[in-house]
């Protein structure tokens, strides 16, 4: 048998191009690197449905993040209270938050409150 | 050569004295009437006003009525320092008729290179004091009214019912929920700006009041307190703050001269990062929350107390080591230099590290303690495994290094661990010689 007929249809290997920025400090949880060029699938492995923020939000706690302070981003899978998240400069609750699903290109930005003066 | 026809040389003389006087007087007459005396019912402004704001009465979107509207507006900036400066220089310059300033801080050394209306001769006044000079300074037009005494849930709704529009001009999240919940109350528009480090973030609060979104639809939760990092912690760059602080200004004159019913629909947070590739970004913000504590359908009746505002912003885990892991700086300073030769170790992060430190002594971040929850670094832990060295833990005031000496102590590190109290600040007022400063 030929080996491409092996190899699993091209659709179910996509991947999306993404750029996800930290702010506020919370760069420092991703060692200190504020923009991530990352391709996500477009399937979400778990649920087989397309891929949304909140599948990028536990990506990135779980493989992206090497700091122990997980809390700090995370708390019960979904973004810490207090960080707001922008889709494309758009808060995120303009968007369908968690269910946002992601379109390639999508620019994903994640603030922490500042309160120097 | 006869008397009749000879002019006396004095007599022109003096003529044209006298004329070149009468000259001066009449220039200093109209000048005086123009000037001084109140304005004439016709005149919304006096002379010296419309050379004064020329500039900007040009500008379609000011002219004579949105000088009047500003001539006649009250704004409260609570805070007068790296946000508070500059935007209490452009509102006095623009010619707000009153300026309300709160803030009981007095002015230091580390405040001038960004809290640009305080100047050297001012160290240790009040902020509002040195403030209110300058912009008399700068416009005597402007009323200034200046409270020397903190903001507190005790003073703030009779101070902020005085005004039209307030400033958050800031530096603790407590303060911005107290001052949000305020304006909530009182129906005032909040111009809200933050500042650290190289980035600033600016949002139009309850504008207009009872539509618009409050600090708390917006930020729901205040951010963990350990997380909480001031800039004297942290660090910021006087432009940076300037920046905004210079935009709260403009979004305030847009909003007292804007015309009825011309207020933005859709909130906007605008977004300051220095270090970005895109360095200002307008970030499309959610509205109201209906069900926010502060301004949703419940509401809040009145202000919460001290206590409340800072149990809801928490407080960090106030850690203390046992008093007999605890070292003074001659005590260290005798065994590092003298005794043992423990193995110093710097927990401040490299930057810190590098504008002073002690002889000998080794930089590991307390970052990286933080980083890697449990345990040690891996490069403290190749340090220790050469020898069985004491260990000597050194931070900026004392603190941080109380925790990494109790991290050392629980990870059976051989020889005996101890910090030194009060840091680097304190060493650098008990051995100068060593070269520490404070800073």
């Amino acid at each position: 048998m030929p080996a491409e007929a092996m190899a699993p249809p091209a659709a179910e290997t996509k991947t999306i191009p993404i750029t996800v920025e930290f702010s506020g400090g919370l760069e420092l949880l991703f060692k200190n690197q504020r923009t991530y060029k990352l391709s996500v699938p477009d399937v979400d492995p778990s649920t087989n449905a397309a891929t949304t923020v909140g599948y990028l939000v536990k990506h990135l706690a779980a493989d992206v993040m090497v700091d122990a302070r997980k809390e700090l981003f995370v708390v019960e899978g979904s973004v810490r209270p207090g960080i707001l998240v922008l889709i494309n400069d758009a808060d995120w609750e303009l968007e369908g938050e968690e269910e946002y699903v992601l379109q390639p290109g999508d620019a994903v930005l994640f603030v922490s409150t500042l309160h120097g003066g | 050569m006869s008397g009749p026809d000879r002019i006396p040389p004095h007599l022109a003389d003096e003529t044209a004295s006298l004329r070149a006087r009468i000259a001066e007087l009449e220039a200093e007459l109209t000048y005086h009437r123009a000037a001084a005396s109140p304005p004439p019912s016709t005149l919304d402004l006096t002379r010296e006003e419309y050379l004064r704001y020329s500039r900007q009465l040009l500008l379609p979107q000011i002219g004579l009525p949105g000088q009047t509207a500003l001539k006649r507006s009250r704004v409260l900036i609570v805070g007068i320092g790296g946000l508070g400066s500059p935007a209490a220089l452009y509102l006095a310059g623009a010619g707000i008729g009153t300026l309300g300033l709160i803030d009981h801080d007095v002015v230091e050394t580390s405040n001038l290179h960004r809290q640009v209306l305080h100047r050297t001769s001012t160290i240790g006044l009040p902020k509002v004091l040195s403030a209110a000079k300058a912009l008399r300074d700068l416009n005597p037009h402007v009323q200034i009214t200046t409270y020397a005494e903190a903001f507190t849930p005790g003073n703030a709704e009779d101070v902020i019912a005085q005004w039209d529009v307030v400033l958050d001009c800031t530096d603790h999240p407590k303060l911005r929920y107290l001052i949000s919940d305020a304006c909530v109350l009182l129906g005032k528009p909040l111009v809200s700006a933050s500042a650290l480090k190289l980035e600033g973030q600016l949002i139009v609060l309850n504008d207009p009041p009872g539509k618009g979104p409050c600090y708390r639809c917006i930020w729901p939760r205040p951010p963990p307190p350990e997380s909480i990092i001031s800039c004297g912690e942290g660090g910021v760059l006087g432009p940076v703050v300037g920046a905004m602080g210079v935009m709260q200004a403009l979004e305030t004159i847009k909003l007292i001269t804007r015309p009825k019913g011309k207020e933005l629909t859709q909130p906007r947070m605008l977004f300051f990062s220095a270090a970005a590739e895109t360095m200002w970004r307008t970030l499309k913000m959610r509205g109201r929350r209906e069900g926010c504590v502060a301004c949703g359908q419940q509401g809040i009746k009145n202000l919460g107390s001290e206590e409340e505002y800072a149990l809801f912003c928490g407080v960090p885990n106030a850690f203390a080591l046992e008093e007999e892991y605890r070292l003074s700086v001659r005590q260290a300073r005798e065994l590092v230099l003298l005794g043992t030769k423990p193995l110093l170790v710097d927990v401040r992060d490299r930057t810190q590290f590098g504008i002073c430190k002690v002889p000998g002594s080794v930089n590991v971040p307390f970052e990286r303690f933080l980083a890697v929850g449990e345990g040690l670094p891996e490069e403290i832990v190749g340090l220790l495994q050469e020898e069985r060295r004491d260990v000597v833990v050194l931070c900026r005031l004392g603190n941080d290094s109380q925790v990494a000496a109790k991290r050392l102590l629980e990870s059976g590190v051989h020889g005996r661990v101890w910090d030194v109290r009060g840091g680097i600040r304190e060493w650098a007022r008990i051995a100068p010689e060593d070269g520490i400063v404070e800073y």
